[in-house]
């Protein structure tokens, strides 16, 4: 039971940390909450639906592309919503993210209107059984996608010139910019990469609870935030770990508490690393920021 | 090689620099002294881009530079290492340095350089894997100049180098900058501490709240009553 738990937990966790993985290289970047988060996840699932039911597309493509769109979607944000706002006050970006987000859910909802759709698994029923939990291929294949997409990012983060550029600008725009690293670019890449993995998840828990509607970017867009926060916000590693403690703390709250408490354990947790913690689990405190 | 022509440029509103004028002739060691806050640093950020001149124009080679991004005028060939050496405190010494080489795409110049750079600073050789931010204020200048050096410029603007450090750690930062512009590379020195400027550089200009009040070779500046009294304490 216990452990059944902690896997459907990790499997939660492993979408949670995805999105937060957005929040967190964005804010890392510019220091602003992207609110529009959470409809490029609910953008990512509609494009991974109609492409496998409209144009009968492999899901493996789909999947591809959906984050592809998703990616472009986080560029066109960027630069219509906040580099207009670049030099401005952090408060006229914060109300343009929240504009941002507004607008793009209602724009769902009137192409797509109000009804839920059925995504149809791509993956048949099959069950696999152990002495001590049970786990279907769909779950299988989430947290693989999931932990795969996080190892792929971590070795881009760490080892790539463009990586180390990324680094290098979220810690001292104007010295990056004295190496010859366009900032610019940087920052296009960082909501490409972030909104990709976004869309990610959205596939994914479209796939896993087979439904799409126009607001299911609304909970998941806020628990991924709460991750982030959770693992200290700007911080890569802190947003999987805070991803992933989520899933199961929330999982756990169900199982052992009720179930109506479900989203209730997820702040609850964030105010308690918010008194412990104030800068996150893995955060840097203000001081060691120098 | 560096024209700098009538330049204005400050922060919001506020003007820091009035028409400024000075050159850099190519191989030479040029600098620039002042008290603190007259806009030596203003003046290296107008240069790098990091500022626009809201009057006047910089050259470089010939080609004007007052509109430029900064990462445009890197890859022409200026280098500037910031006031309080602002090294990326939670990269590796390495990774630093890989910053440094990040216009270049000649993966075998770019080892032979960081050997070089290895080989200039013994010292960070042996940090290579700790980040930079662990490291003490002598070894984090000489990681923002080895950094600096790494993308090959024909321009290097060095914004006082000596601030902060020990008298012996600056004595051998100097002994460094005059070999990095014995083996070629122009440099635009801007520092408070006169005397151990004046000691490095061929030319001088003399700085006021934002204007340029005296130039003159370095040596006759040394000479100068006028810079004795204000900028040597003699
Ligand atoms: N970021 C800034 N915003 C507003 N004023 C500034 C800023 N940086 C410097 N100044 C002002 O510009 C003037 C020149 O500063 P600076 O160029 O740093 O002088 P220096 O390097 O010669 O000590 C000072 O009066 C300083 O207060
Ligand atoms: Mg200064």
């Amino acid at each position: 039971m216990f452990i059944q738990q902690l896997i459907n937990g990790l499997i939660l966790g492993s979408t949670y940390a995805l999105i937060a993985l957005g929040y967190t290289m964005v804010y890392g970047i510019i220091e602003l909450i992207n609110f529009a988060h959470g409809e490029i996840y609910m953008f990512g699932a509609f494009v991974g639906l109609i492409l496998v039911t409209v144009f009968k597309v492999p899901f493996i493509l789909a999947f591809l592309l959906a984050m592809a769109a998703g990616a472009l979607l986080g560029i066109t944000v960027e630069y219509l919503a906040y580099r207009p706002l670049r030099q401005s006050s952090r408060l006229a970006a914060l109300i343009s993210a929240i504009g941002a987000s507004i607008f793009l859910s209602n724009l769902a909802l009137l192409i797509m209107g109000a009804q839920p759709y059925t995504f149809p698994s791509p993956f048949d029923a099959t069950v696999y059984r152990t002495s001590l939990f049970v786990i279907s291929k769909v779950e299988i294949i989430v947290l693989a996608s999931s932990i795969l997409l996080m190892i792929a990012l971590t070795l881009f983060v760490q080892r790539t010139k463009v990586g180390k550029a990324m680094r290098a600008t979220a810690q001292d725009k104007d010295t990056a910019s004295l190496m010859g690293i366009n900032i610019n670019r940087i920052i296009t890449i960082t909501f490409a990469i972030g909104s990709a993995l976004g869309a990610a998840a959205g596939v994914m828990v479209g796939v896993y609870f087979r439904t799409v509607t126009p607001t299911m970017g609304l909970m998941p867009g806020l628990k991924g935030f709460v991750a982030a926060v959770i693992g200290g916000i700007g911080n890569i590693p802190g947003a999987m770990f805070g991803g992933i403690a989520l899933g199961i703390a929330e999982v756990m709250g169900a199982a052992y508490i009720s179930s109506q408490y479900r989203d209730a354990v997820a702040f609850a947790l964030l105010i308690i690393v918010l008194l412990l913690k104030p800068s996150g689990l893995l955060g840097r405190t203000a001081q060691e920021k120098v | 090689m560096l024209k700098v022509e009538n330049v204005s440029a400050g922060y919001g509103g506020i003007k820091v620099l009035d028409r400024i004028s000075f050159s850099v002739s190519e191989g030479k060691i040029v600098t620039l002294i002042g008290s603190n806050g007259v806009g030596k640093t203003t003046t290296l950020r107008t240069i790098s881009g990091l500022l626009r001149p809201t009057e006047g124009r910089i050259l470089f080679c010939n080609e004007d530079i007052s509109k430029a991004a900064p990462h445009k005028i890197v890859e022409q060939g200026i280098s500037h290492v910031p006031e309080g050496r602002n090294v990326f405190p939670r990269l590796t010494v390495k990774e630093n340095l890989e910053m440094g080489a990040y216009i270049r795409k000649d993966a075998a110049g770019i080892r032979k350089d960081y050997q070089m750079v290895m080989e200039t600073f013994p010292q960070l050789a042996q940090r290579q894997r700790q980040t930079a931010g662990t490291l003490s204020g002598g070894e984090q200048q000489m990681l923002a100049m080895g950094r600096a050096l790494m993308s090959r410029p024909r321009l290097l603007l060095l914004d006082e180098p000596s601030m902060g450090l020990a008298p012996l750690v600056v004595l051998g930062i100097f002994e460094i900058i005059k070999e990095v512009n014995r083996q070629g590379t122009t440099i635009l020195l801007v520092e408070q501490n006169a005397q151990v400027a004046l000691r490095t550089a061929h030319r001088g200009y003399v700085m006021e709240t934002g204007r340029i009040i005296l130039e003159d070779s370095a040596d006759a500046l040394l000479q100068n009553d006028q810079v004795r009294k204000a900028y040597l304490g003699e």
